[in-house]
């Protein structure tokens, strides 16, 4: 018997809960003034959380969970006894149509178990965008994940629909992939990610004589998976510096490996390690923003290894001594993005207020800085650290209290 | 000087009456800014104020903010800066009553020093600040849990209807973002705190505060399924939920009925993955690609 709309859309949501992104901001501006439906704004929205503390920002679903690759991390693959299910391009329209009309989601983020054959699953894909936009004149946001060794013809037209493409590093190094995702070639796939990057810069030149057409407005991505295999954090970070370097991603996301249902038994079914994952986000956030070197990072780590009591910046500042304390009332901001517990908009509140005061302790709290977490790293008006950043104990002082281990 | 203010977000009043007493040199603390609490009949005029409480505005200038703008010129005398305008508009939709007064003070402090607004460790600008972020966040939290239901059409266009309660003044100050991005459809946005209406050609808008409504829409359904099995039992985070989508919201959003189950459930799902470990056989059309492969590479 067929399966209903309802059962194949828990089928088919159950099965794409393992792709992290749910972005949907840094697009085109766009509205539905001038008439169809829908708007983008620079940053997306967050429209539910699930007990998992992830947002809910796109319908992110599986056109199918059919699929002939046998890929050993995947909850879709071939050997896997999951329950299979398949959309009709109309029921993912409608539903994204329906999802977005109730101010549910931002819009779509799209990716499909391989069926027949890479060219064929693709060509489904880019049809449900393009009826989304053509036929419906939808204008929220679309995410599709593109199939490896789809043809490049087929990655071009889904661009032009599309706020953002992305396809899956999958593992940090080309030995994982190899070993865990025999049908997948890390070399197309990159090339892939090659042949994307020059048709944006194509799409993006300047012309004189008319406006471009829209073509993937948000960029690329990719995901990889962290802890399927016995990869190091400083091989996986010197991979995402290639990749955000060579491809100008904008994000690599990590997927702290989860147990799936019926799990391959060649991987280990572990907790998901999710304060590595945690980790990696803010040691990208310092390579990405805060103009840290991904040698940087994990220099003071014999084993490669994030330290996973501290966040990466403070690690660092313990390691680094020498460069503190910073004087908050003049040095660079260059210099300020270093000190552990300042971010991004704090420096540049710090900035700001120090054009017309030398800046107080009770300056920097008044400023929602947590002045706990900079004070051994910094100076001010009225204080000095004296001996604080020399104390051998200092990482005591912020390294969480321990706690007992949870089996699984 | 006492002050009455409907205070319901709307920033023409209080402007006005910051202008009168600003030109007549009230200092701040001479200033008694009271709040009328007054009924209002659900369908009967509300407000006696002069800036009508019932106010409707042309498709593109929005609703009140940029005609605010376009108007807020005091005295030749009186400075303002575009930043302090842009803040305050904010400041006001706040709840708390302390508002009219911060504002007041700023803008007298304003007058002589100019860049008093660049400081972002004066007291007072900190202060603003606060309630800026805190109206900000509501607004924000509306566009993300405003939650339509689909009603009876009364024309070629389909209607939907929400109901929502925000924590401060903001319906006017949202009502645009939904104006643009739901364009093809009439909708109503209904809460305590004022409610806005578009039917395609104006945006409407009502400081009364209306009723809660019940009504039940079928694609709420399928959003439930969608919202519990999206969600991974294996990285149960529920604090992180929470702080992004506090409780107080629940009671409007669909899906929240499901969270406790889904929470209870959780550690009992993983467990069972890891019980059931993988299966023996792979399913007959793994089998099938395999001996397709083989013949294939023979």
């Amino acid at each position: 018997m067929k399966k209903s709309l309802r059962e194949r859309l828990a089928i088919l949501s159950d099965a794409a809960k393992y792709d992290a992104s749910c972005a949907s901001s840094g697009t085109s501006k766009r509205d539905s003034r001038s008439g169809g439906l829908g708007s983008t704004e620079s940053s997306g929205i967050c429209h539910a959380y699930a007990p998992d503390g992830r947002c809910i920002s796109l319908l992110k679903i599986l056109m199918t969970n059919f699929c002939i690759y046998d890929c050993a991390y995947c909850i879709n693959r071939s050997s896997s006894n999951v329950e299979r299910a398949r959309f009709s391009a109309d029921e993912v329209v409608w539903l994204t149509l329906e999802f977005y009309r109730r101010n549910y989601i931002e819009g779509l983020f799209l990716s499909s178990g391989i069926i027949r054959s890479s060219d064929y699953t693709m060509e489904q894909m880019v049809k449900i965008a393009k009826d989304l936009r053509l036929k419906h004149d939808f204008r929220g946001y679309i995410h599709l994940k593109t199939i490896p060794e789809a043809s490049a013809a087929l990655i071009e037209e889904a661009g032009l629909y599309a706020d953002r493409l992305s396809i899956n590093i999958e593992l940090p190094t080309d030995a994982g992939v190899e070993a865990l995702a025999p049908q997948k070639h890390p070399q197309n796939i990159r090339r892939s990610m090659g042949e994307l990057r020059q048709k944006i810069d194509e799409f993006s030149e300047p012309t004189f004589r008319r406006r471009r057409k829209r073509f993937v407005p948000a960029g690329q991505s990719t995901q990889m998976i962290i802890g399927a295999d016995a990869t190091n954090d400083a091989t996986i970070l010197g991979s995402s510096a290639s990749l955000y370097g060579r491809f100008r991603l904008r994000r690599v996301y990590y997927s702290a490996f989860s147990p799936i249902p019926d799990a391959s038994n060649v991987l280990p079914l572990i907790k998901p390690p999710l304060i590595r994952e945690h980790r990696l986000y803010q040691a990208d956030w310092l390579y990405r923003f805060y103009g840290f070197d991904i040698a940087e990072i994990t220099a003071g780590r014999k084993d490669g290894m994030l330290d996973l009591d501290l966040d990466p910046k403070l690690a660092w500042a313990l390691e680094n001594r020498e460069r503190f304390p910073v004087d908050v009332n003049r040095a660079d901001k260059e210099v300020l993005f270093r000190v552990p517990g300042l971010g991004v908009k704090s420096v540049q509140s710090l900035l700001n207020a120090r054009r017309y005061r030398r800046l107080k302790i009770e300056d920097l709290v008044r400023l929602k800085i947590s002045v706990r977490k900079v004070k051994p790293f910094i100076v001010t008006d009225d204080w000095t650290p004296i001996k604080l950043i020399d104390r051998a104990n200092l990482r005591e002082l912020f390294a969480p209290e321990p706690e007992q281990l949870v089996l699984l | 000087m006492k002050v009455r203010l409907n205070a319901r977000g709307n920033y023409g009043e209080w402007r006005k009456a910051a202008r009168a007493a600003l030109t007549n040199g009230i200092e701040p603390k001479f200033v008694d800014w009271a709040v009328e609490t007054e009924t209002y009949d659900l369908f009967g005029e509300t407000a006696s104020s002069d800036d009508a409480a019932v106010y409707e505005a042309s498709e593109g200038s929005a609703s009140t903010p940029a005609n605010a703008r376009a108007q807020a010129v005091l005295k030749p005398a009186a400075f303002v800066s575009s930043a302090f305008i842009e803040l305050t508009e904010m400041a006001i939709c706040h709840s708390d009553a302390k508002r009219f007064d911060l504002c007041y003070r700023l803008l007298w402090r304003l007058q002589s020093q100019k860049h008093l607004l660049d400081d972002p460790a004066d007291p007072d600008v900190r202060a603003l600040h606060g309630l800026v972020k805190s109206v900000r966040r509501d607004m924000h939290k509306m566009k993300a849990f405003v939650r339509f239901k689909e009603t009876q059409a009364v024309s070629e266009r389909r209607a939907f209807v929400a109901w929502f309660e925000p924590e401060h003044f903001i319906v006017a100050q949202t009502a645009p973002f939904f104006q643009r991005r739901f364009g093809d459809m009439d909708w109503i946005i209904a809460t305590p705190k004022g409610s806005a209406a578009w039917k395609g050609a104006r945006l409407h808008f009502s400081e009364a505060p209306a009723k809660p409504f019940e009504l039940k829409d079928e694609a709420d359904d399928l959003w439930r399924a969608y919202y519990a099995n999206i969600f991974n039992p294996a990285r149960l985070k529920v604090s992180a939920m929470q702080s992004e989508m506090p409780k107080k919201y629940w009671k409007n959003l669909p899906e929240a009925t499901l969270i406790p189950e889904l929470i209870r459930d959780a550690d009992k799902r993983v467990r069972q993955m890891h019980e059931r470990a993988s299966s023996a056989e792979a399913p007959a059309f793994h089998r099938a690609l395999k001996s397709r492969m083989t013949d294939r590479s023979q």
